[in-house]
C-alpha cells in the first residue's frame, strides 16, 4: 500500500536518515522507534505530505502522494502532536468539523465515539475547560469514527491514562484485523494479540 | 459549495465565541473618528476635506491589524495540519476564511462607516460612495492580506513583516477607494472608480486563493 523509496532527510546539517526504504502492507503495524530527536515525527510528517524537507519518494498504491493527493488523503487518518482541537468549540462541534474535513469519518457516530473515549456528559462543554488528557481524547475519538485504511499516529498515547492506552490498543488491533494498516511512534511497549508489530529503529537506520 | 458553507459556519462560530475579534477592528475604526478631530481641528470645512482619505485609511489599517489572525490560531493548535491532510479542496477552505475575515473587518466597517462620516463632516452626497467603495474595496484587502498572513504564519513575529509585504499592494485600493468618495462628495460620477475597484476585486478573487494555498503549504511544510 504505502511504499517509501530511498528517503533522505537532513536537519541542521545532521543527517536524520539516509537511504530509508520500506513497504507497508495491508494489516500491518509499523512502530517507529528512536531516541528523542532522531526524526520520528519528521518521518511521519514526510509520509503525510506535511514536510518538504526531504529527498526520495513516498508512493501510495504506486502513485506519488503529491500527484494523487485526493485519493491518498481520503485513505489517511493522521493524529499528530497537536490535536487540532479548538478550545472555544465543544467536543461535539470539534468532531463535527473534523468529519467535514475528512469525509471518511462517520458523522453519525460522534456521540457514541465521545462516550467510548470517556467524555460522556462533556459534549456541550467548551474544550478549553477540559484537562489535557481529555482534550487529547477528543482528537483520538476520530479513531472510533474513521474508515480510512491507513492510520499514521504520532505518540497517540501521550497524556492518556492506563485504561485509555489499553482501549486504544484494542482499537488498533481491530483496525489491523479489518485489513487496515498503521504506522505509529510511541515509547510504550505495544502489545497487540495475534499480531507481530514490525519495528523500525531510526538510530539503527543511520549506521 | 456545502463544504465552503460548513467551513464558513465554523469560522463564524469561532469568531462569535471570541468577541474581541469582532470588537477590535470596529473600535479601532471608530476611535480614529473620535480622536482625529481632537488632534487636528474640529472645524467642519477642514475635516470634510480630509474625511474621505481618513476614513479609508482607518478602514485599511483596521483590516490590516486583524489580518494576522486569519490563520494564526489554526496554525498554533494543529488545525491547519488537519486541513492540509484533508481531501477537501483547500481553495474553498481558504476562501471561507477570507470571507469570515471580510465579514468582520470589511462588511461591518462599511455598515458603521456612515457614523464615521458624520463625525468627520463628510458631505452627505459622499456617504453612498463611501459605503459602496468600502464594500467593493475591503474584500480585496482581505484577500491580499491573507497572502501575507499565510506566508508569515510560521514565523514567531510576523506582524511587521505582513505590513511590509502587503501595504504596497493595498495602495491602489486605497487610492481608488478614497478618490471615489472624494469625487462623490463634490457631485462627480463615481462609476469609473467603482468599476476599477470591482476589477481589482475580480483579479484578486481569481488569483489570491492560489497564492494563499501555496503560501500556507510553504509555512506548514518547512
Amino acid at each position: 500500500m504505502l511504499e517509501i523509496k530511498n528517503l533522505f532527510c537532513e536537519r541542521d546539517e545532521r543527517t536524520l536518515f539516509e537511504g530509508l526504504s520500506f513497504i507497508l502492507n495491508q494489516s500491518e503495524v509499523l512502530q517507529i522507534e528512536g531516541q528523542n530527536g532522531s526524526g520520528k515525527t519528521t518521518l511521519l510528517r514526510i509520509l503525510c505530505g506535511l514536510s518538504d524537507a526531504f529527498e526520495g519518494e513516498v508512493l501510495w498504491h504506486g502513485k506519488n502522494i503529491e500527484e494523487d493527493r485526493e485519493n491518498f488523503y481520503q485513505a489517511l487518518l493522521y493524529v499528530g502532536h497537536l490535536s487540532g482541537v479548538k478550545g472555544t468549540l465543544t467536543a461535539e462541534e470539534n468532531l463535527a468539523w473534523m468529519s467535514q474535513l475528512d469525509p471518511s469519518l462517520n458523522q453519525i457516530n460522534i456521540p457514541e465515539a465521545l462516550e467510548k473515549v470517556g467524555l460522556y456528559g462533556y459534549e456541550d462543554i467548551p474544550c478549553h475547560t477540559l484537562s489535557a488528557g481529555q482534550q487529547r481524547r477528543v482528537g483520538l475519538a476520530r479513531l472510533y469514527l474513521s474508515s480510512a485504511p491507513l492510520w499514521i499516529l504520532d505518540e497517540p498515547f501521550t497524556a492518556l491514562d492506563k485504561k485509555g492506552v489499553a482501549e486504544k490498543e484494542v482499537l488498533i488491533a481491530q483496525h489491523v484485523q479489518a485489513g487496515g494498516s498503521i504506522i505509529l511512534t510511541t515509547h510504550h511497549n505495544l502489545s497487540i494479540p495475534d499480531k507481530e508489530v514490525r519495528c523500525l529503529n531510526l538510530d539503527d537506520a543511520l549506521t | 459549495m456545502n463544504f465552503f458553507l460548513a467551513a464558513l459556519r465554523r469560522d463564524l462560530l469561532l469568531t462569535f465565541r471570541r468577541r474581541n475579534d469582532i470588537i477590535n477592528p470596529l473600535a479601532f475604526f471608530l476611535m480614529v473618528g473620535i480622536l482625529f478631530p481632537l488632534g487636528v481641528s474640529p472645524e467642519a470645512s477642514f475635516l470634510s476635506q480630509l474625511a474621505p482619505g481618513v476614513i479609508w485609511v482607518a478602514a485599511l489599517l483596521a483590516s490590516l491589524l486583524s489580518v494576522d489572525g486569519i490563520f494564526r490560531s489554526d496554525f498554533d493548535d494543529g488545525s491547519l495540519e488537519h486541513m492540509l491532510v484533508s481531501p477537501q479542496p483547500l481553495l474553498l477552505l481558504v476562501l471561507a476564511k477570507v470571507t469570515n475575515h471580510w465579514l468582520i473587518s470589511g462588511f461591518c466597517l462599511a455598515l458603521v462607516s456612515p457614523i464615521l462620516a458624520l463625525m468627520l463632516f463628510l458631505p452627505s452626497e459622499g456617504i453612498k460612495p463611501l459605503i459602496f467603495s468600502l464594500l467593493l474595496g475591503t474584500p480585496t484587502l482581505s484577500l491580499i492580506g491573507a497572502i501575507g498572513a499565510a506566508l508569515t504564519v510560521g514565523l514567531r513575529k510576523g506582524g511587521i513583516l505582513i505590513s511590509l509585504l502587503v501595504l504596497p499592494l493595498y495602495i491602489p485600493v486605497l487610492i481608488f477607494g478614497a478618490s471615489s468618495v472624494q469625487a462623490g462628495s463634490i457631485g462627480l460620477p463615481i462609476q469609473g472608480y467603482l468599476a476599477l475597484l470591482a476589477a481589482m476585486l475580480a483579479l484578486s478573487l481569481v488569483l489570491a486563493p492560489f497564492a494563499i494555498v501555496a503560501a500556507l503549504k510553504i509555512s506548514v511544510r518547512s
